[in-house]
């Protein structure tokens, strides 16, 4: 069963649903993965400390032109639709931080002047944290483009995991989506506030978009309105936990603890989190 | 012209609030809501929209069923997984081939390639951007379909026009409200404005993402300022994170206690510094008063840079 964890808004409490809810999968005796997907900035191993065992580059294909047969026709630059080649009159020049890695310039080459060589844009790190098993992607600093990371990511998930948990990017976009595909089920992260009510109803059209089954966690649920509780029950979508404001719980979060070991109460709260979960796709 | 980014790396530390406020402060000045895959500075700001415009962004492309014989070149071209052999059969085959229009990247290859033309390759909108009134002076904000892309170049379309109205309307300053990451929307957001103002809250995740945000602006050769939120939830990261900051020339510009009075003007729809009095309000005019400051040096925003980042239709 392969969850992603994902919200419309950054910073409602996706990693810290995420890395509670694998550690106490883990403990329960289930083969536990954690991916972390948040490419741009990765933070489970702040709480999971994870042993690296292994690390990898994340390639992307990106053309290059042999200038021995390039006859500066431009046929590349006119097929790309990502404006990642320029054709000038003595020289075709390659943006790869624009290129979508589609393959479309080579195919247009008349005269075989273009090969893919692969391009590193950032790191695949895996290892594991006691009994779960650690994923995270890495992207370097200053590239554009997440979703080929994000893909090399999930291809690298376990296959014999009974339960694999994504840590998604936030937002709705191309990163969010790129986690999200293909999902067995979503856990849309909100606080009751303005903000995190706008930012889930544009979550939920995205997963609706995309068809997965879903259901809302609510963090810091003694702050705000009832507003986003008011939204769940006229839309139907199941509310499969609530987190409350804890000082404590927020500071034990700064020092990058998990809730379920450092504070009172969190390891019931996420552990009926996790029955329902489990329960809905057993 | 000078431009102010609001980015944070992390996501959720308080640059939409510290976006409305500033804007308060600083009035009459050009807002852009610039995190467009979760744009929410329009619920404290009330903005009133004057003009609506649709987003193109590229191309999808579609197959005819009633075209396709079911060769399969596309899908075998296809490097982004967005073609399906699910699609309904034509009478001369049981079963044609789909695109998904959320996989499809709009690359175009299949529709180059198929030999039977059963493929359209048209543009789609991809969400609307609006021009608006809002009592702090013009604002620029969208909304990005769901599931939808290239929201770095809606980005650059909304940074280009907050640029024109700041010139249009004899104003100075244009305040951007960043999205989290530090990828395509934020490199978009970025590139070529006079300041960045960098929002962390005082954990270790947090610690983790400002390296990275601080590093890509200072790749981008932005100067920058770091503001802690809620910094009393921990003294000493908040000071480590002030250490980090200085050690790669970002200047540490202030501290926003905890508040509860911030999330009450939320609800209220209004920026702490309308709503109330209290510490988080105090500790924002004085920020506010060091980044005008700081801004004064800055140099004007440079439109032409974002040319080389902006994507190219």
């Amino acid at each position: 069963m392969i969850v992603a964890i994902a919200s419309g808004k950054g910073g409602t409490g996706k990693t810290t649903v995420a890395v509670n809810l694998a550690y106490l999968a883990a403990r329960s005796g289930r083969a536990t993965a954690y991916l972390d997907c948040d490419v741009e900035e990765p933070d489970g191993h702040v709480f999971l400390r994870p042993e690296i065992e292994e690390q990898q580059p994340i390639e992307k294909l990106v053309p290059t032109v042999d200038p021995e047969r390039c006859t500066y026709c431009g046929a590349c630059a006119r097929v790309c639709r990502f404006g990642a080649i320029a054709s000038l009159p003595k020289q075709t020049v390659i943006f790869s931080e624009l290129c979508h890695a589609c393959g479309g310039c080579r195919l247009a080459c008349p005269v075989d002047a273009i090969r893919e060589v692969p391009r590193t844009i950032g790191i695949l790190r895996r290892g594991h944290s006691g009994e779960i098993r650690f994923l995270e992607g890495v992207l370097n600093v200053g590239e554009a483009m997440s979703p080929p990371a994000i893909r090399a990511v999930k291809a690298a998930a376990p296959k014999d995991a009974e339960l694999i948990l994504l840590d998604a990017p936030p937002g709705t976009s191309c990163p969010a989506v790129e986690t999200v595909r293909g999902c067995d089920y979503v856990v849309l992260v909100t606080e009751p506030t303005p903000f995190g009510l706008n930012d889930l109803v544009l979550a939920v059209e995205m997963v609706r978009a995309l068809r997965r089954p879903f259901g809302v966690v609510v963090n810091r649920a003694d702050v705000g309105n009832g507003r986003v509780r008011e939204y769940c029950a006229g839309q139907r979508i199941p509310m499969l936990g609530e987190i409350p404001d804890d000082r404590a719980a927020a500071e034990a979060y700064s020092r990058g603890q998990m809730l379920v070991e450092a504070v009172d109460g969190f390891a019931e709260r996420f552990g009926s989190l996790l029955a329902r979960l489990v329960e809905r796709k057993a | 012209m000078k431009e102010l980014v609001i980015v944070s790396g992390k996501g959720g530390t308080g640059k939409t609030s510290m976006a409305a406020s500033l804007a308060s402060l600083a009035a009459p000045v050009v807002l852009a809501d610039c995190d467009v895959d979760a744009a929410d500075l329009h619920l404290v700001v009330e903005p009133r929209i004057n003009s609506r415009n649709d987003f193109l962004c590229g191309s999808k492309a579609r197959i005819k069923p009633g075209h396709c014989t079911a060769c399969g070149k596309c899908e075998e071209l296809c490097r982004f997984d967005a073609i399906f052999y699910d699609g309904p059969g034509n009478g001369r085959v049981a079963r044609t081939f789909r695109v998904d229009s959320l996989a499809c990247e709009g690359c175009g290859v299949c529709a180059d390639y198929c030999v039977e033309g059963a493929i359209e390759f048209k543009p789609v909108v991809a969400g609307q951007w609006f021009v608006s009134t809002t009592k702090y002076g013009p604002m620029v904000h969208a909304r990005l379909a769901a599931a939808a892309e290239n929201s770095g170049k809606l980005v650059t379309q909304l940074r280009q026009t907050a640029q024109q109205m700041v010139q249009s309307q004899g104003l100075e300053l244009v305040i951007c409200d960043g999205s989290p990451g530090i990828g395509c929307p934020v490199i978009a957001s970025l590139t070529g404005a006079s300041l960045a103002l960098i929002i962390v809250e005082p954990t270790m995740a947090a610690l983790h993402d400002f390296e990275r945000i601080a590093r890509l602006t200072v790749r981008l050769g932005i100067p920058a300022l770091l503001a802690v939120n809620k910094a009393d939830l921990n003294k000493e990261l908040a000071e480590r994170l002030e250490t980090a900051a200085v050690a790669v020339g970002i200047e540490p510009a202030g501290r926003v206690p905890y508040d509860p009075e911030v999330t009450r003007a939320q609800i209220a729809g209004r920026s702490v510094v309308e709503a109330s009095a209290g510490p988080a309000a105090e500790a924002v005019r004085a920020l506010w008063q060091r980044v005008n400051g700081r801004l004064q040096g800055c140099a004007e925003s440079q439109a032409g840079g974002l040319v080389q980042m902006g994507v190219k239709q």
